[in-house]
């Protein structure tokens, strides 16, 4: 097994029924990679991730995520892995600093070093004035920003990131999307799902699915080479409507 | 004028949804409203549509005013809700049928209005609502949006949460309809629609940032573009946020869109910069500002 | 196990922030026992009884003294012929008459016995056997006095009688109160959730956004469950009647009229729930909490509403099914016609007018 790849998949396929949601598809992440996981809705990215981040068995198929078999070792998956959905990340009705803690705690941290963490991810993000305050009260930006910060409080060596910035207002984006680039600086593999087809231009490689099969995978350059548009979005529609 | 709105403001408990907002759509007009979650655009069409009222100001649609004769604005105007609202257990068919009785009119009446959108929903039309994709929820509520033939349609968010495909066939849909004579009020979060529309209106935070077509508010950005690329983006970011003559550092998909503060600004200045920070193969080029270039130059 | 804690932690503080839960959690315990303790007996205070005394001697009105002065029965009026006796129980007013003999007090020194009637409406079975042991207690009691100092042994001799449910079959009692919960859980329930499902789907927008009137949108929720509801209760009222063999002593027509009011009276409660509910959710708890259990408890239709406190007894005057169960066993039961029941439908009739014109009131034309 290669070190330098965090997760290999390898005809990794899901069947509700006889319903193939994803369709044996192949692909590798490299660490401190920013793949980018396209397709439309429906198309299978959902199903997919379920998969890879250990909540869905596969039906066929073989994947490793950090190391770890996603049939029979999801538990330590989970715990190698960082989590952050669009749809909740954290608690409304907890402060910002009981969201910290309780995650913390879930993650296994030890009391001092969640201490240390929360003093620090307040510094960073400019929310010590918040520190306190009920997350729900809080704007959607830093939301989302602290829950993406939370979604790494353990160190995790990969971080999945779904549509992770919808709604979110444009400056917010950019801010959102340096602190992505900071992580994979750092050496941690982000695997992100998104609409915004300019950030699809901000990975390292991008793949797009459609009707459950991967049917482009490369940098962002070389699609737009191979499918003679002018950026991602037009891409994106030249392979879905074929 | 078809919706005029003049200083209205709201305000929930503590917060203030919108302060103060004015601006008119002309008829026929196809005029976007363009903001983030959080900026007040659903507010703002509920008390179009004449589901709150306001805290200050007036609004009028189609000549009527919103509060006094809002009875005759509910039965003349089309209005699609955030995330669709359609009922779920009911077929394709069933739905429209029951928004086209319900308006005292038929399908078979403003057909042709909807046709273009209903032929590609039409396969389905004996499916469950709730078992339809994203896009095809969308192109049936605008069906039922339309069926009575309104004179004004408030489309709020009819894109939100959809692939880029069935994103763009919507506005496709929405031009062709501009030429029937309907009025067109949509809000979107996506910058990149806003170009679609004639006129536009940048919100954030309640308050209006400009008002003006597409075209107008990108040619008064006030400041030229830089598109800044090299080897490795972080870095590049990095590197341009520690520039001391920086007015903003954004990124733009393989870009950098670059603002120096200075007036005689030099880019030969900046790659020599770049390069000693390490950074190689540095381009260096002026760009056109986007609608989201200026939304952000006037939210900061 | 640090984990395990650290979730546990979050949990309180969900449940301490959220307002709606604290509620259940403590306001709900304290008033259901509060209600169940006050509410659910078996014991008989205060009930209503009538004396039709054809002796009207010493010996007789000692025993009256005597059940006057106890706890259990409050003695409501005095029957002048035995013809009375059978208006006397349609107009609901006493649960029993004690019918003393002619010369009571002569049969017991001539004959050493006399008899005295114990006649209780056994509509409720279990209060009707009650009633009866309790009577027979003081008549014992009496008894025993009278005989301390005397050689041959006086013995007043009860005879009971219940009326309209002589087998004191429990599905006399069981029925007419399942039917009125189930007529209220339908229209109620049914019809809060309907509407405010609209407004958690969002559709509610576009219905208000629309030529279609705000009370066509009530009316047109509310018609399904009048169908409904009417063929619940025709069903109720036949499966009753020939599997239980509870028989319909009144008239049918009156029956079906007054579940129609009935019906319409929970559907516009139900409607009314809906105008203060956002969620399904909070439309069934309400519809639960608020309706079927205070139903259930103080309607009288398991435990007996004048052996409850008098707080309880006064709410229970505000509960619309209190009224319809009074209504359906003097239908089903008794076979009394309209006068005897006009009273209890006039109530009925003014709640209902009174919980229409409210919710229609309170209907929101707006989001707000």
């Amino acid at each position: 097994m290669n070190n330098n790849k965090v997760i290999q998949v390898e005809g990794l396929t899901k069947m509700f029924g006889d319903f193939t949601a994803v369709d044996a598809i192949t692909f590798d992440v490299e660490k401190g990679e920013i793949f980018g996981f396209l397709g439309a809705n429906g198309a299978g990215k959902t199903t997919a991730m379920k998969m890879l981040i250990g909540i869905s068995k596969p039906t066929s198929g073989r994947a490793t995520v950090a190391g770890f078999d996603v049939f029979t070792n999801t538990e330590d998956i989970k715990k190698n892995i960082g989590y952050m959905s669009q749809k909740f990340a954290l608690y409304d009705d907890l402060t910002v600093k009981e969201n910290i803690t309780f995650f913390g705690g879930i993650y296994g941290l030890s009391r001092k070093k969640i201490k240390e963490k929360s003093d620090t991810l307040i510094e960073e993000l400019g929310l010590k004035k918040v520190a306190n305050t009920l997350v729900g009260a809080l704007p959607l930006g830093w939301k989302q920003k602290l829950s993406f910060s939370v979604s790494l409080i353990h160190d995790p060596k990969i971080v999945f990131l779904d549509e992770p910035t919808g709604g979110v207002d444009p400056i917010t984006r950019r801010q959102f999307w340096e602190m992505i680039y900071k992580a994979a600086n750092q050496g941690t593999t982000v695997f992100v799902t998104t609409h915004y087809m300019d950030e699809a231009e901000y990975c390292d490689r991008v793949s797009i699915m459609v009707n459950g099969k991967i049917e482009a995978l490369d940098t962002p350059k070389k699609l737009k080479e191979q499918f003679e548009a002018a950026n991602m979005n037009d891409v994106f529609l030249k392979l879905a409507r074929g | 004028m078809s919706i005029t709105v003049s200083n209205i403001s709201k305000s929930y408990k503590k917060v203030k949804a919108l302060k103060d907002i004015s601006f008119e759509v002309k008829p026929a007009e196809l005029f976007g409203l363009i903001g983030p979650d959080g900026a007040g655009k659903t507010t703002l069409f509920r008390i179009l549509t004449t589901l709150l009222i306001a805290n200050e100001g007036n609004a009028t649609v189609a000549g009527y005013e919103v509060v006094t004769d809002y009875k005759k604005i509910r039965n003349s105007v089309g209005y699609m809700p955030g995330k669709f609202s359609l009922y779920q257990d009911l077929t394709v068919e069933e739905n429209l049928n029951f928004f086209a009785t319900i308006f005292g009119t038929t399908i078979e009446e403003n057909y042709d209005l909807i046709k273009d959108i209903y032929v590609q929903i039409e396969p389905f039309k004996n499916r469950r609502a709730g078992k339809l994709s994203g896009g095809m929820k969308q192109k049936l509520a605008l069906c039922c949006a339309l069926i009575h033939k309104p004179k004004v349609l408030f489309l709020d968010e009819p894109t939100t949460g959809v692939d880029p495909v069935s994103r763009k066939e919507f506005w496709e849909m929405l031009k062709r309809l501009q030429q029937k004579d309907i009025t067109i009020l949509v809000s979107t979060p996506y910058m990149d629609e806003a170009a679609l529309c004639d006129r536009i209106a940048l919100i954030q935070d309640g308050k209006i940032l400009q008002i003006d077509t597409p075209e107008a508010i990108v040619k008064h950005y006030p400041k030229q573009i830089y598109n800044v690329r090299a080897n490795n983006m972080y870095q590049l970011i990095n590197s341009l946020n520690e520039y001391e003559h920086n007015h903003s550092v954004y990124p733009f998909g393989e870009f950098v869109h670059y603002t120096d503060s200075r007036t005689d600004f030099n880019p030969e200045d900046l790659k020599v910069y770049l390069e000693s920070k390490n950074l190689t193969i540095v381009e260096i080029e002026k760009t056109e500002a986007t609608i989201e270039d200026t939304f952000m130059e006037l939210a900061k | 196990m640090k984990r395990f804690i650290g979730f546990i932690k979050k949990e309180f503080f969900h449940i301490f922030r959220d307002r709606r839960s604290l509620f259940i959690l403590f306001g709900m315990p304290i008033a259901q026992i509060l209600l169940f303790g006050f509410a659910i007996t078996n014991e008989i205070n205060n009930v209503d009884i009538a004396i039709l005394d054809h002796s009207k001697d010493a010996t007789t009105k000692e025993i009256i003294n005597k059940i006057s002065a106890s706890k259990y029965f409050t003695i409501k009026q005095m029957v002048v012929r035995e013809a009375d006796i059978a208006s006397v129980f349609k107009k609901g007013q006493v649960k029993a008459v004690l019918n003393f003999e002619k010369d009571f007090s002569k049969n017991l020194i001539k004959d050493n016995k006399a008899t005295v009637q114990i006649i209780t409406d056994a509509t409720d079975p279990n209060i009707a056997n009650t009633i009866s042991n309790y009577v027979n207690a003081i008549l014992q009691k009496y008894q025993k006095e009278l005989n301390k100092d005397i050689t041959i042994a006086y013995q007043i001799i009860p005879e009971t009688r219940m009326v309209y449910n002589p087998e004191l079959k429990s599905v006399y009692m069981f029925v007419p109160g399942v039917m009125t919960i189930i007529l209220m859980l339908v229209s109620a329930m049914m019809t809060s959730i309907s509407i405010t499902r609209e407004k958690e789907l969002g559709t509610m927008e576009i219905l208000l956004v629309s030529p279609i009137k705000p009370f066509q949108v009530i009316i047109g929720k509310v018609f399904p469950y009048i169908f409904l509801s009417i063929i619940n209760a025709v069903v109720i009222v036949m499966l009753s009647i020939f599997i239980f063999n509870m028989p319909v002593q009144g008239s049918l027509f009156l029956l079906g009229i007054e579940s129609v009011l009935f019906i319409i009276s929970a559907l516009a409660l139900g409607i009314l729930i809906s105008t203060i509910s956002e969620t399904q959710q909070t439309a069934m708890m309400i519809s639960l909490m608020g309706l079927m259990l205070p139903v259930i408890l103080l309607s009288g239709f398991i435990f007996p509403i004048s052996s409850m406190p008098e707080p309880l007894q006064i709410i229970s005057h505000i509960i619309p099914a209190k009224w319809f169960i009074i209504i359906i066993k003097g239908i089903m039961l008794k076979g009394v016609g309209i006068q005897f029941i006009w009273k209890e439908t006039l109530i009925l009739l003014v709640m209902t007018v009174f919980f229409i014109g409210l919710s229609v009131k309170k209907y929101k034309i707006r989001l707000e």
